[in-house]
């Protein structure tokens, strides 16, 4: 469920189709994952998951696999 | 110790050197003409001390289109902010350049900012965002820096009009919670103190820090110093700490902010040497002069040596009283053009503050 819906909001922050969204997908390995929507997801993920996340979660959140690793530590699971 | 102000003088340049050396090397064999430079200059190019380190005038980024990666591996385009019908800089970075200098503003950051994103306010427009590769100074700054805040909100509108209503909502939502703000000195000056007093309103930012930079040039003609800008700052928008840090677009990783002593200070990554503007020599502490910049980062182009059109003074190493380690210094601004040229020796009169 979880999974469905952190993909859900990269595909609408990134505004590509939710089919690429997938581990692989990394930052910078897009033209549409650039530093600014990079800000626009990390909102979108805070408000709809009703986490805060840390500077360091911010830099280190690179690929989709990273996002998952990381909300796993905020409680949210993705088994 | 608070990295990364954590290492005395022999740890840091010992470290520094090795990797300027390195660096050096690389930009010799992947940008030709900065090869050429160094050839044509006879530098020495492996070198024992960091004086020694060959450097090139910040201005050549404005000639020159100087980068040492191929065109595919571009992500990033810095350019600086000239005024208009000048030549800027054109700084290219690749991936490595980039990601490792976002890392390296937060950890320069951390020991004012903390680990915790704050609510923040930017106190500028969103529309220099507008292009998405290729960042202006501001730009660049507000993306860097916006990585320690949450709920950005732009306080000007994009006809640089100071959005009131939008801002007094914001204090209220976050009303007993730190506020992080960050601006540029002359845009915070001009569009928002000025604003504020013409419009005559009350703000109060609460437990607040503002970080900001991009030079005094234009305040100073208005004789409006540090201590005064932080003074009026606090009275009429309830701002209680405020950092100035400085930096420029040409070298990534040379940022340099402000202690609780008002001092700037070199992180572990970057340095600072003094030189004379006639003789280029490196002068004592306490003395005025030109600014040499160093840092391990710029490895995307020929940037980690570079002498600035900026005059500044060292007032010590490692010895603070803020507890920092690392060169404290002051920069008191832009080297006037005609002092480049002539041989005045008003540079050479020690201390000047
Ligand atoms: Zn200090």
């Amino acid at each position: 469920m979880n999974v469905e819906k952190l993909q859900q909001i990269f595909a609408q922050s990134l505004e590509i189709d939710a089919i690429h969204v997938v581990d692989e997908l990394t930052y910078n390995s897009i033209p549409e994952w650039d530093s600014v929507a990079h800000m626009a997801l990390v909102a979108e993920i805070e408000d709809q998951f009703d986490v805060m996340l840390d500077t360091d979660d911010v830099l280190d959140m690179s690929s989709f696999a990273k996002a998952k690793e990381i909300l796993a530590k905020y409680e949210i699971e993705f088994s | 110790m608070i990295a990364p102000y954590h290492l005395e003088r022999q740890q840091k340049s010992a470290q520094l050197l090795d990797k300027l050396n390195a660096l050096t090397k690389w930009h010799m064999d992947n940008c030709q003409e900065y090869k050429a430079m160094l050839e044509k200059s006879d530098a020495v190019q492996q070198v024992d001390t960091l004086e020694e380190v060959p450097y090139l005038p910040v201005q050549v980024f404005k000639l020159l289109e100087l980068k040492s990666i191929s065109q595919e591996e571009i992500v990033k385009v810095l350019t600086s902010s000239g005024t208009t019908g000048q030549q800027v800089s054109k700084i290219y970075l690749d991936k490595e350049t980039s990601v490792a200098q976002t890392k390296i503003l937060v950890e320069v950051m951390k020991p004012l900012l903390g680990s915790k994103r704050l609510p923040m306010i930017i106190l500028d427009t969103k529309s220099v965002l507008k292009d998405r590769k290729s960042f202006s100074a501001r730009g660049a700054g507000i993306l860097g820096f916006s990585n320690f805040g949450r709920k950005h909100f732009y306080a000007l509108n994009d006809d640089m009009s100071l959005d009131i209503v939008g801002l007094q909502a914001f204090l209220k939502e976050f009303a007993g919670q730190k506020i992080l703000l960050f601006g540029f000195t002359f845009m915070i000056w001009q569009y928002v103190y000025k604003e504020v007093i013409a419009s005559d309103i009350k703000i109060d930012c609460g437990d607040s820090i503002l970080i900001h930079g991009g030079g005094w040039k234009k305040l100073k003609d208005e004789a409006v110093d540090s201590s005064t800008f932080n003074r009026l700052l606090h009275e009429q928008l309830g701002i209680r700490e405020v950092h100035n840090y400085y930096g420029m677009v040409e070298q990534v990783g040379s940022i340099f902010v402000e202690c609780s002593m008002g001092h700037l200070h070199t992180p572990s990554y970057a340095d600072i040497i003094i030189r004379n503007p006639i003789t280029f020599e490196p002068i004592p502490y306490g003395e005025q002069g030109l600014i040499q910049v160093l840092s391990e980062l710029p490895k995307s182009y020929p940037g980690h040596s570079l002498l600035t059109e900026d005059l500044g003074t060292i007032h010590g190493e490692d010895d603070c009283l803020c507890g920092w380690k690392g060169k404290y210094f002051s920069v008191a601004g832009r080297i006037p053009k005609a002092e480049l040229r002539g041989c005045s020796d008003t540079f050479q009169g020690g201390t000047k503050r």
